[in-house]
């Protein structure tokens, strides 16, 4: 009896194997492997993005632009349906690190859009990297990231623009356009803002400016009265805070309230171009500066009707125009690697997938013409400008607030 | 074996002797300094200063919840944080109603005090709920049960508001009658920082009649000095726990508009973690259990923050100083807790208490 069972058992074993060999006659020969995709499996795509917490605003905007990407291909790929599965990196180091050991743990994910956030990134980088797998993300912009003598490790890309320039066009916007000759500058210990921060400090002092604080809050902190009162010591021309809500809301508001501050410029970054920024900070926002992603043409024009038709209303951050582009060079470097069996499946080769995103050249994306370089990094900088916010952003309803400058 | 302990006994004191002395040459050497470096004005200082008593005057308010609720069940409420933020965010909305329909302009005074009972009302009910579902099944458990489940109760009530209200942040509208400031001895206070402190003097003094002289406070009094004798006394025990929960929980709300008034933007489903761990260190600072000891350690703790990093990290030439805030903070704490472990106000603990 016993011998029977197992004789049935071995013959089933047989079977499965012989109906998987039968039907597979495509052969792995990347160095680093393959993602296998059985005739009916569907090409899983994941998110990194952060999706819970102060900054859920960025996921959302990014994860809007993936899903419009999708629909555009009509949820396929080389005939087979588009899974989106997605994880929570939130806007830490461990966040990232977390969320990348669960992607990187789902074989069949070929290709990653994310992380929101430079610290995120930083941390999931060495794990994606190890599991073979690509990132391009949407929003990092910390220069390290793409430096090799860096953080950068292979497999990564970014759409985002590299703060090396972001930092300079603000800085420029600061000396040359606003006339400022001194400047003072906040940072919340995150790897994007500190970047930031020292970009537009080194490129305002080689322009002839001088920098008379450089200083940083805590995330949560809620009283920047002491720190402003710092800064309120030289009384500076400007005071570039490129951090997130709510502690850049905290640093607008109260910098009203202190005296020695009457005269200086407020300077944000990207990371405060948000719907809710002006209203939540209220009439003391009224003029300030923010750098961040700016994209023109008809072709954004037709995705925002599209997100408009999707989610209602606008788009509550900046990057969702390079999360979409994201999305399609990742969809058109496996469209270019991937190997087609007979029966409908399909192999995607893991090295040769970096390579191709590697390689993208000339690709006609809503932020402009992008090129990537081998390490990493897409965006040329100049999908840039400056927007000022007015009235209109405070008292609602307008968003996003007019560009009044662009390099 | 008993000499073996006196050595260790005075290595320890040595230490933590040394320690002190370290501190308060450090305190001194940067204060001196920064004070000889003459960056700041004296109206600067009294600026900062009144600024962290507003500040302090709230930490105090949410304090009372922790104390209240430490002594009467020796347990630390962790969730208290979002049972403020509870009362906080649900009151914005009525806020901006307010705004538009111009009522908080034309009778501003009405218009806060509806607010404030509102938020109460919403924080009192979510302290109740959180005492009968979270804690009230556990009171028999090892004191580490409850902290722990607080933990989870923090977490649960922050993503229950996140689902109801929204990720985004909200923020108070201006109310007009507090903007501008005062003049008083050379100094422009702003207005609202003086409405923040003494609405947040006239709660506490309600809270101490009420503790001392009503009968509902003698029975919380007697609850907190034994249960079970309280208890033969005819004193029904749940019944005084809930009304301690609801009390901390109206102040915690109370507080949360007071807040808002004084700094209106960054109302969120996360706003309630840091005055709920600072509102914590003011609790023990005080003297946890003793509420003259929570107002005063709010208070402390808020003016510390204020003009500690300026004072004394930037006259010792520490970067960044500003960024440590926090640490100053929590140096405070543990400086205080050396001196005298059981806070500012507090009696030393009987052995079953601590």
């Amino acid at each position: 009896m016993k011998r029977t069972v197992y004789f049935t058992l071995l013959l089933l074993v047989l079977a499965l194997v012989l109906a998987a060999c039968g039907g597979q006659a495509l052969e792995c020969e990347d160095e680093i492997g393959c993602v296998e995709v059985a005739p009916d499996e569907p090409i899983t795509v994941a998110y990194m993005l952060t999706i819970s917490g102060p900054t859920a605003f960025l996921g959302e905007d990014s994860r809007g632009g993936i899903e419009i990407a999708i629909d555009d291909r009509g949820g396929e790929l080389l005939g087979h349906s588009i899974e989106l599965v997605g994880e929570d990196s939130l806007c830490s180091a461990e966040g990232g690190q977390t969320a990348a050991q669960k992607v990187a743990a789902n074989t069949k994910v070929v290709g990653i859009i994310g992380t929101n956030c430079s610290s995120a990134a930083t941390a999931a980088l060495p794990i994606i990297s190890e599991a073979g797998l690509v990132m391009i993300s949407p929003s990092n912009t910390a220069p390290a990231l793409t430096d090799p003598n860096g953080t950068w490790q292979p497999g990564y890309f970014r759409t985002a623009h590299n703060d090396l320039f972001q930092g300079r066009v603000a800085a420029d916007f600061a000396y040359n356009e606003l006339g400022a000759r001194t400047a003072a500058t906040i940072h919340d210990g995150s790897p994007y803002a500190d970047g930031l921060q020292a970009v537009f400090a080194e490129r305002f002092q080689e322009l002839g400016g001088t920098i008379t604080f450089q200083g940083a809050v805590n995330v949560g902190d809620t009283d920047m009265r002491p720190i402003l009162t710092n800064i309120a010591a030289d009384s500076p021309d400007v005071l570039y805070f490129p951090i997130f809500e709510p502690e850049g809301n905290f640093i607008a508001a109260q910098s009203k309230e202190i005296p020695g501050l009457e005269n200086t410029t407020l300077m944000g970054a990207d990371g405060l171009l948000v719907d809710s920024f002006p209203e939540a900070t209220g009439p003391a926002a009224e003029g300030m500066y923010l750098s961040g992603p700016y994209i023109t043409g008809s072709a954004y024009d037709e995705f925002l009707s599209k997100w408009e038709a999707k989610f209602g209303g606008s788009p509550p951050s900046g990057f969702h125009a390079h999360a979409y582009d994201a999305t399609n060079i990742l969809f058109d470097a496996i469209e270019k690697v991937a190997v087609q069996g007979d029966d409908g499946s399909l192999l995607i080769p893991r090295k040769a997938l970096r390579d191709a995103i590697a390689s993208t050249a000339n690709f006609n994306g809503l932020t402009g013409t992008l090129t990537c370089s081998e390490t990493g990094d897409c965006a040329t900088g100049e999908a840039l400008g400056i927007y000022q916010i007015t009235d209109a952003e405070i008292s609602g309803g307008n968003w996003p607030p007019e560009v009044v400058w662009t390099p | 074996m008993r000499e073996k302990f006196f050595e260790r006994f005075s290595w320890v004191s040595l230490v933590l002797n040394s320690f002190r002395i370290i501190v308060i040459i450090l305190i001194v050497v940067g204060a001196f300094n920064t004070l000889q470096g003459g960056k700041y004005t004296t109206s600067q200082w009294v600026s900062l200063s009144v600024s962290g008593l507003a500040q302090g005057s709230i930490y105090a308010l949410i304090a009372l919840g922790y104390t209240l609720v430490y002594g009467i069940l020796l347990m630390i409420n962790f969730a208290h944080g979002e049972v403020f933020m509870a009362g906080a965010f649900t009151a914005v909305f009525v806020a901006e109603a307010f705004k538009e329909s111009g009522f908080l302009d034309s009778s501003p005074l009405l218009a806060v005090t509806i607010l404030i009972l509102v938020a109460a009302v919403v924080s009192t009910v979510v302290a109740v709920i959180l005492e009968r579902v979270a804690y009230r099944p556990l009171r028999g458990a090892p004191r580490l049960v409850p902290l722990i489940t607080a933990i989870g109760a923090s977490f649960f009530l922050q993503y229950t508001f996140r689902g109801l209200y929204g990720s985004g942040f909200k923020s108070y509208p201006e109310v007009a009658a507090v903007q501008g400031t005062w003049h008083i001895a050379g100094n422009d206070i702003p207005i609202v920082q003086i409405v923040v402190f003494v609405a947040a003097i006239l709660l506490m003094v309600a809270l101490y009649w009420l503790v001392e002289r009503t009968k509902v406070g003698k029975a919380m009094r007697a609850v907190s000095e034994n249960k079970e004798v309280a208890a033969l006394m005819g004193i029904d025990i749940d019944q005084i726990i809930v009304m301690t929960f609801a009390i901390g929980g109206a102040l915690a709300g109370a507080a949360g508009v007071i807040n808002g008034l004084y700094r209106p933007q960054g109302v969120s489903f996360t706003m309630g973690f840091f005055p709920g761990i600072k509102a914590f260190t003011a609790a023990v600072l005080g003297g946890i259990g003793n509420i003259p000891g929570a107002m005063l350690g709010g208070l402390f703790l808020g003016v510390f923050e204020s003009i500690g990093p300026n004072l004394i990290l930037e006259g010792l030439g520490i970067p960044a100083a500003n960024q440590l805030k926090d640490a100053i903070a929590f140096t405070m704490l543990v400086l205080v807790l050396i001196f005298r472990p059981q806070g500012i106000l507090g009696e030393r603990l009987t052995e079953k208490k601590a």
